[in-house]
């Protein structure tokens, strides 16, 4: 069947089996290969994609499923040659050594800084009952919020790091 | 994966028309449990009615309830003001399970229907009652350590693995349905699923082709006194060992009624009246505490991977409640 898919920001025409995930369209049938297939079972989140302003998993996600809605790829995530500042960050904080996960790394906490903008709690958090407040996340708070993201070369403590300094970044541009 | 059919189903009543009248069709919302199984052949529907699309993905909020609808995606529900206000446990619980892309997807309708995670059940070449009635359960005599210990039968021990419904379980919320003839049902939340007994693969009361349209949670102020607390073998993205949802109405020290639920540990959601009868009425003190988790587990069968469970299950119990009564509230 023929889909319309509208891939940072692009009308893109596919055709695609009902059985494809959105990670082998975007890969196979769209030439977007910086979405990586590694456990292909919703374990490890290199396929992490951002749909409608939220990351997910693009192998447990059907293409047929995802017909005009928003779809983000690493691929756009950079505005011409700027690099988003969580790209950078990964860049400076040297927050990957293979780089297979570091899209879905990258994806994942291009999220977190929305969400801990939006001051919700997560796992760690000590009172679900009071927001968050960005600037401030600990080490326990990113590690659990991006623990959806494996890495196999355990480039986890840089990661960490690239996290806070985009929070760092993200709350000195929301300050008045 | 085998081929399928798939359509994108207009309304709730279109949907539910489409899958009562195929029996081998079936409801498509987040892909979370559905695509995984389909994968690993688990699971081989001919035709998926995709309902992720339909207009159920509400959360209003009264003064006498929070009705949560069917496509809520976890994370959304996790994070709403009012639920982590009115039912810490709630927003706790869901906060424990997977990832954030994961909770994204996942919708709350979903998280109640989600599958076992019994090895034996994903792999099409163990026997499992549950996947192929009759076929016998390799977890009885095989590696059992994340099996049930409550709620099983000689049939299947296999775990309910939700955290929301050990949490919803205590929160008495209801189950709203609608069937294909447009009739629909209120269902409580405890009644929902169903102890395996000889039929596992029976494992809830929903008719084919009846789908899940709302979850009503009645407000009640012993909610604000509430936590949830997950025992995993991992601090983050991992399926409890045990875990226990409990709330507190206290008067002072003295307790006048509490709530009991137990997640990792048995084969449904998991509400333990036995612990909730031994808790009303007493002080809140460790000895109590110990006791209503005795009575929790009186009923508990051990294998030989799993009876560490009955223990563990017992001071988790006694954990969640001693952290429970000194909230601040």
């Amino acid at each position: 069947m023929t889909l319309q898919l509208r891939v940072n920001g692009v009308d893109r025409s596919a055709d695609v089996d009902t059985r494809v995930t959105l990670l082998d369209a975007l890969r196979d049938t769209l030439q977007l290969p910086g979405t990586k297939k590694g456990c292909d079972q919703g374990t490890c989140g290199a396929c992490t994609v951002i749909v409608d302003g939220q990351r997910v998993l693009s192998c447990l996600t059907l293409a047929v499923t995802c017909a005009g809605r928003d779809i983000r790829t690493i691929e756009g995530l950079s505005q011409n040659s700027d690099l988003h500042p969580v790209q950078s960050a990964f860049l400076e904080c040297d927050a990957f050594q293979c780089g297979f996960c570091t899209p879905g790394q990258i994806l994942s906490a291009v999220c977190l800084l929305d969400e801990a903008r939006a001051g919700v709690p997560s796992h760690v958090t000590r009172d679900v009952r009071q927001a968050v407040v960005a600037a401030a996340l600990t080490d326990e708070e990113i590690r659990e919020r991006m623990s959806g993201n494996l890495c196999r070369c355990g480039a986890y403590a840089n990661i960490v790091t690239a996290v806070k300094h985009s929070l760092q970044s993200v709350s000195e541009e929301a300050r008045p | 994966m085998r081929p399928f059919k798939y359509a994108d189903a207009a309304s709730a009543a279109d949907a539910a028309f489409a899958v009562a009248r195929q029996p081998n069709a079936t409801f498509l919302a987040g892909g979370t449990t559905i695509v995984d199984l389909m994968k690993i052949d688990v699971l081989r529907p001919d035709t998926l009615i995709d309902v992720g699309h339909l207009a159920l993905a509400a959360i209003d909020v009264s003064d006498e309830s929070v009705r949560i609808g069917a496509n809520v995606r976890n994370s959304q529900l996790a994070w709403h003001p009012v639920v982590r206000d009115r039912f810490p446990v709630l927003s706790e619980a869901l906060l424990s399970g997977a990832t954030t892309q994961l909770r994204n997807m996942a919708t709350v309708a979903g998280n109640i229907m989600q599958r076992t995670r019994c090895a034996y059940f994903r792999d099409v070449h163990a026997a499992c009652n549950r996947r192929q009635r009759g076929s016998g359960c390799d977890a009885l005599l095989g590696f059992n350590r994340g099996h049930a210990v409550l709620g099983t039968s000689e049939s299947c021990i296999a775990t309910h693995p939700s955290d929301m419904c050990v949490a919803m379980v205590i929160l008495d919320a209801v189950i709203h349905t609608l069937k294909a003839d447009s009739t629909k049902r209120a269902i409580p939340f405890v009644d929902f699923h169903r102890t395996p007994g000889d039929t596992p693969d029976i494992e809830t009361t929903l008719e084919h082709g009846e789908l899940i349209t709302h979850v009503v949670v009645p407000s009640q102020s012993i909610g604000r006194r509430s936590h949830y607390l997950k025992v995993r073998d991992r601090a983050s993205y991992e399926f409890a060992l045990t875990s226990a949802a409990v709330a507190l109405d206290l008067d002072g020290r003295r307790i006048r009624s509490a709530r009991v639920g137990l997640g990792g540990i048995a084969t449904k959601p998991w509400r333990s009246v036995e612990a909730e009868q031994v808790l009303a009425g007493q002080d809140a003190t460790g000895g109590v505490f110990q006791r209503a988790a005795d009575a929790a587990l009186a009923g508990a069968i051990g294998r030989e991977h799993n009876r560490f469970k009955i223990e563990l299950a017992k001071r988790t119990i006694v954990r969640a409640l001693s952290v429970t009564r000194d909230l601040p509230v």
